[in-house]
């Protein structure tokens, strides 16, 4: 099956903004998700070293069942609904995306460090994209609005050294 | 009237599969954007596809939209809506350094999520990062304590801050969302070098 074409940026956007508004209505909360991978690896500490865990007082803040919680549910939802939307689309197919200067090694390893860099960000804003940018911008949290210029100026005043994995 | 969770219409049980349900579209829609795809994303930060911005900034206007419609009329309790509190230092430092992580791996949390679930190995290895760095900042979580919590202003929000009526507030935010389109469409003509995907 031949690759469609991405929707416009307007439609999906709209799309986006009606299922936060769904959310805030049905259960007063917008969308999140580095949330979840922080639950996440708290369920995988617990289960190695519960006692590491409990004394830190970052960690076991998420310690008591973290994955019994509406971000993870969200979450799995997240992975179901860009699995469909891809199959519809045929856009199934592993790949690795990067332009076509850098090494699929490079790219990688350049995948797994800003990870790391976003993951810490993340947790020191108290938020990703989704759940401060997307969420606080439509509640007009002052957060949600000083966070996601930074994003836009942190990002842009890296670009020019990553360049060659891009274009 | 909404927040329906919040006035005891259904127990958490139920929340947890709208969870589920409203996931589903969270990710059909960011797929649909074309967030799956790394490059895509990072050609954002060289104005060669705006895509990011234009989708961001129209959610963000339908659903502040929406959510002053329902208060209007009384359907919605914003009070019972969760807002993101405010913490001044740590929010903006930490977006420099997620900004900074979304131009060297290409992906945001929830895209990456989006980018696996459609088979981009390099959304794997970026979630394997996040799961890493996410476990540093919480080991070394006593060394930026007090930066964490320095400039807490709690649940606060533009309307508190800015002497304007509501309604104004939201106009000037659309009207500043319709320059961020004109201005994106103008960019992508000017620096985009390949047929749009």
């Amino acid at each position: 099956m031949k690759e469609e074409k991405y929707w416009s940026p307007y439609v999906s956007g709209v799309g986006l903004g009606l299922t936060l508004l769904l959310a805030f209505v049905l259960v007063g909360r917008g969308l999140g998700a580095s949330g979840a991978m922080m639950r996440l690896d708290v369920w995988f500490m617990n289960l190695i070293a519960p006692a590491h865990t409990a004394a830190n007082t970052y960690l076991s803040r998420y310690a008591e069942s973290p994955l019994s919680n509406w971000l993870i549910f969200e979450v799995v939802g997240v992975i179901i609904g860009g699995f469909l939307s891809g199959a519809l689309a045929g856009r199934l197919k592993a790949k690795i995306g990067k332009g076509q200067r850098i090494s699929n090694r490079g790219r990688l390893i350049l995948a797994f460090t800003g990870g790391a860099v976003m993951g810490f960000g993340a947790r020191l804003a108290r938020g990703c994209t989704s759940g401060l940018a997307l969420t606080g911008g439509a509640t007009l949290a002052v957060g949600g609005w000083v966070f996601m210029f930074a994003v836009f100026a942190g990002a842009y005043a890296t670009a020019y050294f990553v360049r060659r994995q891009w274009i | 009237m909404a927040p329906f969770y919040k006035f005891g219409f259904f127990g958490e049980q139920t929340s947890f599969i709208l969870a589920l349900l409203i996931g589903i579209s969270f990710g059909f829609w960011l797929e649909r954007a074309g967030f799956g795809n790394s490059r895509k994303l990072a050609l954002q930060f060289y104005f060669q596809d705006m895509t990011v911005l234009k989708v961001m900034f129209t959610a963000i206007v339908t659903a502040m939209i929406g959510l002053m419609y329902l208060t209007l009329f009384g359907w919605i309790d914003i009070s019972k809506v969760f807002i993101n509190p405010t913490f001044l230092y740590a929010q903006a430092v930490g977006g420099i350094v997620l900004g900074i992580g979304f131009a060297i791996g290409g992906y945001c949390p929830g895209t990456a999520v989006v980018g696996a679930s459609t088979g981009r190995i390099d959304a794997y290895l970026f979630i394997l990062g996040a799961l890493f760095g996410m476990v540093v900042f919480g080991e070394t979580f006593p060394l930026f304590e007090n930066f964490f919590y320095a400039g807490e202003m709690g649940q606060v929000r533009l309307t508190d801050i800015i002497n304007l009526s509501t309604g104004l507030i939201g106009l000037l935010i659309i009207l500043m969302a319709v320059g961020m389109f004109l201005g994106g469409e103008w960019l992508e003509k000017k620096f985009r070098k390949e047929p749009a995907v």
